[in-house]
């Protein structure tokens, strides 16, 4: 039994997420747009191990762990393209990224 | 007020606190402030994971999280050696002003969809027997092995992927890394027949690229 509300750790999730969709949005930085797409993930991680304390399922856990998997996965990849496209642009601004406006 | 209950509004705070400092215009100006503060909202995740009886993702949380993907972060952004020249203040444009309303309107609707999916949650008792080994990384462990291997050992040859395909981006030999802009000399001077010197320039400016 715990005794922090459900709504509250819900409500917290989705603050986080919107934050890192606010980010995501606004910010013209690549690396801190792969910081809040990384703020994301772990929104969605909180709201599912909330709900896997309050039904008593492993299984939620198990589900943030791929997603951990998942976000390691993508920041290697994000970074390294990041890298590429810098010493390419010379730029970490994604408004100088418009190769295919052209 | 119970112990659990403060210590969740100190962790919810210092992790809500610390996102919203990173995306300021004040304070999230360098990225590398932007990665620390990033660094202790997952921590502050992590300290959450704890009070909810998560105990290998607590522990994943910072060996992973704090202690692989944000050294990457920070490693990347020392490596970049960004000059104050190019870490302009953003700018409040029209773009920023229809993503605050977008994000406004999704936090709206999770927050209806939370509420409905919350009302009347009671926690299960996590001292009754059969939740002893609840969040352990025995019990966590031996799900991942048995009832999700396929997806495990998927998981496991993304990693491999995404190392390799790290590797492979971020390499320096890649010819159109080292040389961005072809030089357009041959091409023009197929498009347009000779002059009486063309050959002689063309040798000239082969000469200086090597």
């Amino acid at each position: 039994m715990t005794t922090i509300p459900l709504g509250h750790l819900l409500i917290l999730g989705a603050v986080l997420f919107t934050i890192g969709l606010v980010g995501v949005m606004t910010r013209r930085n690549v690396l801190i747009l792969l910081m809040s797409v990384e703020l994301m993930l772990n929104a969605v991680n909180l709201t599912l191990v909330a709900f896997s304390r309050y039904h008593g399922w492993t299984e939620g856990h198990v589900l943030a762990f791929f997603i951990i998997a998942v976000a390691a996965a993508e920041a290697a990849v994000g970074l390294a393209m990041v890298l590429a496209v810098f010493r390419l642009k010379g730029s970490v601004w994604i408004d100088d990224l418009k190769l295919l406006k052209r | 007020m119970s112990a659990e209950l403060l210590i969740f509004y100190i962790l919810a705070t210092g992790a809500a606190g610390s996102a919203a400092l990173m995306l300021l215009p004040t304070t999230g100006k360098n990225p590398i402030h932007s990665a620390l503060l990033l660094i202790v909202s997952l921590f502050c995740l992590a300290g959450l994971y704890a009070l909810l009886s998560a105990h290998l993702l607590t522990a994943l949380q910072i060996i992973v999280y704090a202690g692989a993907i944000m050294v990457l972060f920070t490693f990347v952004i020392m490596l970049l050696n960004l000059t104050p020249a190019d870490i302009h203040p953003p700018k409040l444009t029209l773009t920023k002003l229809v993503a605050g309303i977008v994000a406004l309107f999704v936090f709206g609707k999770l927050l209806t969809a939370l509420t409905v999916a919350s009302a009347g949650a009671r926690s299960v008792d996590l001292s009754d027997p059969i939740y002893a080994q609840y969040g352990t990384i025995k019990t966590v462990g031996r799900m991942l092995y048995t009832s999700f291997m396929i997806p495990f050992e998927l998981a496991s040859v993304l990693l491999l992927v995404a190392a390799v395909g790290a590797v492979a981006l971020a390499k320096k030999s890649l010819k159109y890394v080292d040389a961005p802009v072809p030089p357009p000399a041959k091409l023009t001077r197929l498009a347009h027949p000779p002059h009486a010197d063309g050959p002689d320039v063309g040798h000239g400016q082969d000469a200086g690229h090597h």
